[in-house]
């Protein structure tokens, strides 16, 4: 019997790779879920006289996204803000994370802004207290400032479509 | 054009894989002499055509043809010429060519250097070869096409991962490939022993060899490795636990349990089933290594992108060489009858004495990894385990391993006598204990597990040196003593250079953060960093902000350092490059942090002194010259005379 135990290992080994492969490491439960979004009050690219914060977009179900104009996945996701915000299924801020090189006016202004509202985090506080971890991000808050999902990377149309989408319906967006 | 002509190609070495696979297994099956033959021939047109598939490849690479995907993934206009050929590799697609490159350059090399071993042997294992190629040409040709076209192309690349644009990269992946892949002949072999029911000791003799060279390969590959995170991570450490490392750390554990069984196979036919089984498992774990680095079941800060369906090919590819191998061996183990019965007290025990040491490092290590996976399938959560489980738990195992070098090498074979050996190694012994013992109490006071390292690399070294001055005073000249022999001591110091190493950075690494303006000094294990500004600094790919740090002792200038926080053009990323001073000493080791005001003049600036840091790579260097040195033994190359089973 002895000798059929290296096989009865690796069989067992390729049974719990299996179960792995359909299983996403980086997919770390986020502590902030469930729990209010951070509060903050950061000015406006392009208008930094106003001051935004989460408060303001209570009694609705909004996404937060947080991007910058030096990361190239921000750019490939992009064009599918685009078209999310031109469905209206919900509004999306645009955390601008980081920009030292003040780009993200003059980027928004050529090639279009998805954002209902585009807070500056210059220096990127406002990032660490969400916990993100690279750009971009998405959170999705529901109408009492509470956030319900976290998303990291470019959403794609197949993300939108499985993932944040029916989030957002069961929110009542 | 080019690109489709390496797709051709690629598809044409399939054909000639299965060929190679197919007609030499049936032919040794049936003892047909003729189609035996196609073996060699097929083998190398094989490698033929996936070095020419290569090289279109690395073709579309050096010429900037953006019109192929993963050119325009992995490269960058503005990048250096070194690395767009390196990018070649670089990407998933590419390393799973150079792959399937190195096992038909492995296979070529049996079939040219495989004269003196019978025509059914030969058949048998360039058939294996051939179906393991034909697996991953068929992975890459289905999932992972490297040849695939971008149209409209795009009018620059995204550029290489930063992290691999170092020269450590250049030749790390192409030494560990060679490791990883050449354990692919002693599966092969083990995998032809058990088909054809003929395992004795031409079969040990034959794979000995092709195991060590492989063995060496892959220590350069890890060492490499270590050597890169140190220079390029800047965090200042050399082994981190991670996945990807595990992945070559543990065929690289279960290969030197494998060398040393061989040994025993060889010279007194004993644990044959044991070397078998040691050979399946070190080629299995390589391919569980690919796995783990390809599939992405594992985070890891240097995997690549991940795909189900790549993941789904590779796990069936595992399932169908490793249980298929196990299968095999099961059927056939009875027929494996161990010969050579020896004591408790000889050197076939103290060897399988290291090679149960060796393994349990090996399940440590394989346990670590899988671990968080294990807990995420059976839904109790997500976790993941550092380093400091895998010191607990690899350290302790190590120290018996270490101890056992010494004893291993200088028992006699069959039966020794206890009493004996205390005669000849007592003052070993006694000094390497009173080096362990002293040594620290010279330098920061006495700390056990440092005691242990200083006392385990003199004891290696000590034995060394009783080996060779038994082999002298028994009339043999130093200089004629076999390569094998000499190799195995030259690896055997290396470990013990290694350790020491490794216990002497270990505890007296010094290391500070500071914030430094412009004209600011700080001083660190006697060394005093005078930090000159940051200024601006292009580079080809990237722009860099470029410390100068100016090092002095007793105000006496030394040398001046310019570590660089680069942001590369074309992914916006970030990178650390340390600046190093080495020597055989010490390190001294500055990394820029983070510009802490607007106009970049207070920087974050990390300063480390690694004390015998550099020890590592020179003890890796041994175990690799002593690797090669063991395999060109004069022993290997005479013909052997066919051996009646």
């Amino acid at each position: 019997m002895k000798r059929w135990i290296p096989l009865l290992v690796f069989l067992v080994l390729a049974g719990f790779l299996a179960k792995g492969l359909f299983l996403n490491p980086r997919e770390v439960p986020s502590p902030f879920i469930g729990k209010p979004a951070p509060a903050f009050s950061l000015p406006l690219v392009g208008q930094p006289d106003k001051i935004f914060g989460p408060a303001d977009m209570r009694g609705k179900v909004w996404l937060l996204n947080v991007w910058a104009p030096w990361c190239v996945s921000c750019r490939q996701e992009h064009p599918v803000l685009m078209a999310l915000a031109q469905s209206q299924s919900a509004p999306i801020v645009g955390l601008n994370w980081k920009d030292k090189d003040r780009e993200a006016e003059k980027l928004l202004a050529e090639h279009g802004s998805p954002y209902a509202a585009v807070p500056d985090d210059l220096s990127g506080k406002v990032g660490i207290d969400y916990g993100v971890t690279g750009t971009p991000e998405t959170y999705v808050i529901d109408k009492d400032g509470i956030i319900r999902m976290k998303h990291i990377g470019p959403i794609d149309p197949d993300v939108w479509k499985n993932k944040i989408e029916p989030k957002l319906k069961e929110l009542g967006a | 054009m080019i690109p489709e002509l390496g797709h051709f190609a690629l598809i044409t070495a399939l054909i000639l894989a299965l060929t190679q696979a197919i007609l030499p297994l049936w032919g040794a099956a049936r003892g047909h002499t003729t189609l035996m033959a196609v073996a060699r021939p097929a083998a190398q047109a094989q490698f033929l055509f996936v070095g020419m598939a290569f090289s279109c490849l690395a073709y579309a690479f050096l010429t900037n043809d953006f019109t192929v995907e993963n050119v325009a993934r992995n490269s960058f206009s503005q990048l250096p010429e070194i690395y767009r050929f390196t990018a070649t590799w670089g990407s998933h697609e590419g390393s799973m060519l150079l792959w399937a490159l190195i096992l038909g350059f492995w296979t070529t090399a049996v079939s040219l250097f495989s004269r003196h071993l019978p025509d059914d042997m030969v058949a048998r294992v360039i058939g294996i070869m051939g179906l393991i190629s034909s697996g991953f040409l068929a992975f890459l040709l289905t999932t992972s096409n490297p040849f695939l076209r971008l149209l409209p192309a795009p009018a620059d690349g995204r550029d290489m991962n930063p992290l691999l644009q170092d020269p450590g990269m250049v030749i790390h992946p192409p030494m560990l490939y060679m490791g990883y892949v050449g354990f692919s002949v002693a599966f092969a072999f083990a995998i032809a022993a058990l088909m054809s029911g003929k395992l004795d000791a031409a079969w040990a003799r034959w794979s000995r060899p092709w195991t060590t060279v492989a063995w060496a390969f892959l220590t350069a590959g890890i060492v490499l490795g270590s050597w890169w995170a140190y220079n390029e991570l800047g965090w200042g450490g050399w082994w981190f636990w991670d996945p990807t490392e595990n992945a070559s750390f543990m065929p690289w554990l279960a290969g030197t349990a494998l060398i040393h069984s061989l040994a025993v196979t060889e010279k007194r036919g004993a644990f044959k089933a044991w070397t078998v089984l040691l050979a399946l498992i070190a080629f299995s774990l390589s391919l569980l290594g690919t796995f783990l680095v390809r599939s992405g079941v594992l985070s890891s800060v240097h995997a690549f992108a991940t795909d189900p369906a790549r993941g789904s090919f590779i796990l069936g590819f595992l399932a169908v060489v490793v249980g298929g191998s196990l299968t095999l061996y099961a059927w056939r183990a009875p027929k494996m009858l161990s010969g050579g019965a020896f004591s408790w007290f000889s050197r076939e025990a103290m060897l399988l004495a290291n090679n149960v040491v060796l393994l349990a490092a090996m399940a440590s290590v394989l346990l670590g990894t899988l671990y968080p996976l294990f807990m995420d399938a059976m839904g109790l959560g997500k976790i993941s385990v550092g380093p400091p489980y895998f010191n607990a738990v690899f350290v302790p195992l190590m120290a018996p391993a270490l101890f056992l070098i010494g004893v291993g090498s200088l028992t006699r074979w069959k039966e020794a006598s206890l009493p004996d050996m205390w005669t000849r190694l007592k003052w070993a012994l006694a000094i390497s204990v009173a080096t362990g013992l002293l040594l620290p109490l010279t330098l920061k006071g006495f700390n056990p597990w440092e005691s242990l390292g200083y006392t385990l690399a003199m004891w290696i070294v000590l034995t060394v040196f009783i080996g060779l001055r038994e082999r002298t005073r028994r009339g043999a000249r130093l200089l004629s003593l076999p390569r094998a022999f000499w190799g195995m001591q030259i690896a055997h110091l290396g470990l013990a250079w290694g350790v020491a190493g490794i216990t002497l950075v270990a505890n007296h690494q010094l290391e500070r953060d500071v914030r430094m303006n412009v004209g600011d000094h700080a001083t660190l294990a006697g060394y005093t960093f005078t930090f000159q500004g940051a200024t601006e600094f292009p580079g080809p790919n990237y722009r860099a902000a470029r410390g100068t740090v100016e090092v002095s002792q007793n105000g006496k200038k030394l040398f001046t350092l310019y570590p660089e926080k680069r942001i590369y053009n074309a992914s916006g990323m970030p990178m650390t490059e340390a600046a190093i001073h080495p020597n055989f000493f010490r390190d001294v080791y500055v990394a820029l942090g983070e510009p802490l005001d607007s106009e970049a003049k207070t920087w974050a600036v990390r300063v480390f002194y690694k004390p015998f840091i550099n020890w590592l790579w020179i003890g890796g260097l041994f175990l690799v010259v002593g690797g090669f040195l063991a395999a060109s033994d004069r022993r290997y190359r005479i013909a052997v005379k066919p051996i009646k089973a």
